[in-house]
């Protein structure tokens, strides 16, 4: 029983997508301006990655390994025009936002990490619970960026006013760096430096040490 | 021996290796297919309402900048004695097109299909479309049986995605009254400003021609010092630029221009 919690909460944050495995960061730099497109963004990642995790899982023993990759992506690509034609159809205002991240689900690297790494060996119940970790650890990264970044970039919080802003009459310049792709890469760099210094376990071994030059000249 | 029992066929298959050519072009065609129904069932089923979200969208857009206009929702209540048409207009000849329903016609369809668009002579094509369709749907405002205002369709490239918007002229066909994008995927906060009020209301009284009748509208970097500039958007240089070259397209001669000329001289009347 323990187990099946684990794949469920190990994901939140000791073995995070984003923070730990540096997955799937594209999409979270590009949905993260407001709360509610991150919000939306999380919820159809959520549904790709559980559905297509049970799809390849039920099929895992039957899938021939020349076309593996083939037919994993196969299967997501279908998921996601799926999900982006619900959101067309029942979220037009939040789709036309998106557009096009929608479809770049497809190349979220955490969608195809967990179907490779975890559904194509494991049964679909414990895929599936590994998928929806992984995808909540995912969200709540998105959803912290989102915040942070809405509440600085705008003042607000999903649409609501939080800091009135000056051109409303109040006290608060927003910042518009917030709203461009980079200020994502700093506070994603800063959760995983926080997360780093709170858990030193996940601190990675440098690949290459540091050669100083002059000692690169005597040698 | 060719097994003949589908059923001990497909369980054979099931247990040959899968490095069995045979069982790989199976599953890849078994996925393919189930795959392919799945989406074509949402798809067909899903269309109606998002054809219903694309049509509340464009009709929203345009009743709030027809709202935004000074007296037009008098207009539109039947306050003012008023009324709206829609008029399908042949941009080549300037004449209105009678025997069509301008409701139906879908104008990004006409552009995309070579039977109802031209090709745009690539030194014209400044909004950078490639081809446009042969008819367009006008929206004629009149008050007291004079028009009072002209809604035209516009779109055109901005800097990372095409704009669509509405470009209302008033009575005199010489000064805007309103300029409002309805779909765009500009950079928000930066390109996306073109659809902020803020933005919108810079437009309204922008002369489009001077006295000898060259097109002069433009969008300008910095502060505007002519009847015909508006100022354009500080590090959105490339949409406003893209925004000036729709709106002079749409104004010109392969626009409605040839419509607006034949309005002015009087040939036409609406």
């Amino acid at each position: 029983m323990r187990r099946y919690y684990d794949l469920v909460l190990r994901p939140l944050i000791d073995e995070n997508p984003i923070t730990l495995q540096i997955l799937g960061i594209c999409s979270a730099l590009a949905v993260t301006t407001s709360v509610s497109t991150a919000l939306t963004m999380s919820v159809a990642v959520t549904v790709t990655v559980v559905l297509s995790s049970a799809a390849v899982s039920l099929i895992r023993n039957h899938i021939p390994p020349s076309i593996r990759m083939i037919v994993q992506i196969t299967i997501v690509a279908s998921l996601v025009i799926v999900i982006d034609q619900f959101l067309k159809a029942y979220a037009f205002e939040m789709s036309k936002q998106l557009s096009i991240y929608v479809f770049l689900i497809v190349t979220n690297c955490m969608v195809m990490g967990r179907i490779e790494a975890f559904a194509m060996r494991n049964p679909v119940g414990p895929s599936v619970l590994d998928a929806l970790g992984n995808s909540l650890g995912y969200s709540l990264v998105l959803l912290i960026v989102g915040s942070i970044r809405e509440l600085f970039g705008t003042g607000n919080l999903l649409g609501y006013s939080v800091f009135p802003t000056v051109a409303d009459g109040g006290w608060f310049e927003p910042l518009s760096l917030m709203l461009l792709a980079p200020s994502a890469f700093f506070i994603i760099g800063v959760l995983i430096w926080l997360i780093r210094a709170l858990r030193p376990a996940q601190i990675e071994e440098p690949d290459f040490a540091l050669v100083a030059e002059h000692e690169e000249a005597r040698s | 021996m060719a097994e003949l029992n589908p059923l001990r066929w497909w369980r054979s298959l099931l247990a040959a290796p899968n490095t069995s050519p045979l069982k790989t072009l199976v599953v890849a065609l078994m996925v393919a297919l189930v795959c392919a129904v799945v989406v074509s069932v949402t798809a067909v089923t899903l269309r109606p309402l998002q054809q219903a979200n694309l049509a509340a969208e464009r009709q929203a857009r345009m009743q709030e900048m027809l709202a935004n206009l000074p007296g037009v929702e008098d207009l539109i209540s039947g306050a003012g004695g008023g009324s709206l048409d829609v008029v399908l207009v042949d941009l080549d000849t300037g004449e209105p097109v009678e025997n069509m329903d301008p409701a139906t016609f879908d104008q990004r369809a006409a552009a995309a299909d070579p039977a109802t668009s031209r090709e745009i002579p690539e030194e014209a094509d400044i909004a950078r479309l490639k081809r446009r369709s042969n008819f367009a749907p006008v929206i004629a405002v009149r008050r007291a049986g004079e028009l009072a205002l002209l809604v035209l369709p516009v779109h055109g490239a901005g800097y990372e995605s095409q704009l669509y918007g509405y470009l209302a002229i008033e009575g005199d066909l010489n000064t805007i009254a309103a300029l409002t994008f309805y779909e765009h995927g500009e950079t928000p906060g930066i390109g996306a400003r073109i659809a902020d009020p803020e933005w919108e209301q810079l437009w309204p009284g922008t002369e489009i021609a001077d006295a000898e009748g060259n097109l002069r509208v433009e969008v300008v970097r910095g502060r505007a010092t002519e009847p015909y500039q508006v100022a354009g958007l500080t590090g959105a240089t490339r949409t406003s630029t893209g925004v000036s070259n729709l709106v002079r397209f749409w104004l010109g001669e392969y626009g409605f221009g040839p419509f607006l000329e034949r309005l002015k001289s009087g040939e036409i009347k609406l």
